[in-house]
């Protein structure tokens, strides 16, 4: 049973059509933390994959790979890394279903472009700071 | 909450996860998510509900000031 509705596959084909380049969704699961979970966080970022052919998918397992893991300082399963020609730092924990889909899929298009819409303000600040910045966006599906 | 993503794009200082919170529920009573969405900037700065690019970029700035 698919997650994406065909109308919803037909939006996200929609937005793709702004996918400038590849984009590679590393998937972090672990069967034992939390089985169904990761399994429809897999099951959904296969079926966006499907919807453009510039997104290749990894399936990568917490414990297993565990140096991968800390190179993308991922510690916790499901979880997504989503990236461009590079890894821009861009991670969900959880499925992003509801409101967070919609975020990663302009995820995905920006990591794709390599330009964020932000104004020249903003980008000048960012591009000046001089220490790391982790940011965690605590959301619900509704 | 797309600003925390394209600020990752815009710096490679940056690194944002978004969580969701119900399938987190020891990392939202760590920092204690009442509401959402609630940003949570290198553990010092926080606020909750969407905010415009301005105060979100003031928040960041906010928590790379040395003490």
């Amino acid at each position: 049973m698919p997650i994406l509705t065909e109308r919803d596959q037909a939006a996200v084909r929609k937005e793709f059509e702004r996918i400038a380049g590849p984009v590679k969704l590393v998937v972090f699961s672990q069967e034992l933390t939390a089985p169904e979970l990761c399994q429809q966080n897999e099951q959904l970022v296969r079926e966006v994959a499907e919807l453009s052919d510039q997104i290749t998918v990894e399936i990568l397992n917490l414990a297993i790979d565990r140096e991968r893991a800390e190179a993308y300082h991922v510690d916790q399963v499901p979880a997504i890394v989503v990236e461009g020609s590079r890894d821009w730092g861009i991670r969900f924990y959880g499925v992003p279903l509801g409101y967070e889909f919609s975020n990663l899929i302009d995820s995905i298009i920006v990591a794709s472009t390599g330009e964020p819409t932000l104004s020249e303000d903003t980008l000048a600040s960012l591009r000046a700071l001089a220490s790391d910045v982790d940011i965690k966006v605590f959301s619900t599906p509704t | 909450m797309r600003l925390a993503q394209h600020m990752s794009v815009a710096s490679d200082r940056v690194r944002s996860t978004v969580i969701e919170a119900t399938e987190f529920p020891e990392l939202s009573r760590a920092y204690q998510v009442m509401g959402v969405p609630k940003v949570v900037i290198n553990d010092r700065v926080q606020f909750e509900g969407a905010v415009p690019e301005h105060d979100f970029l003031g928040a960041v700035l906010q928590a790379v000031e040395t003490p």
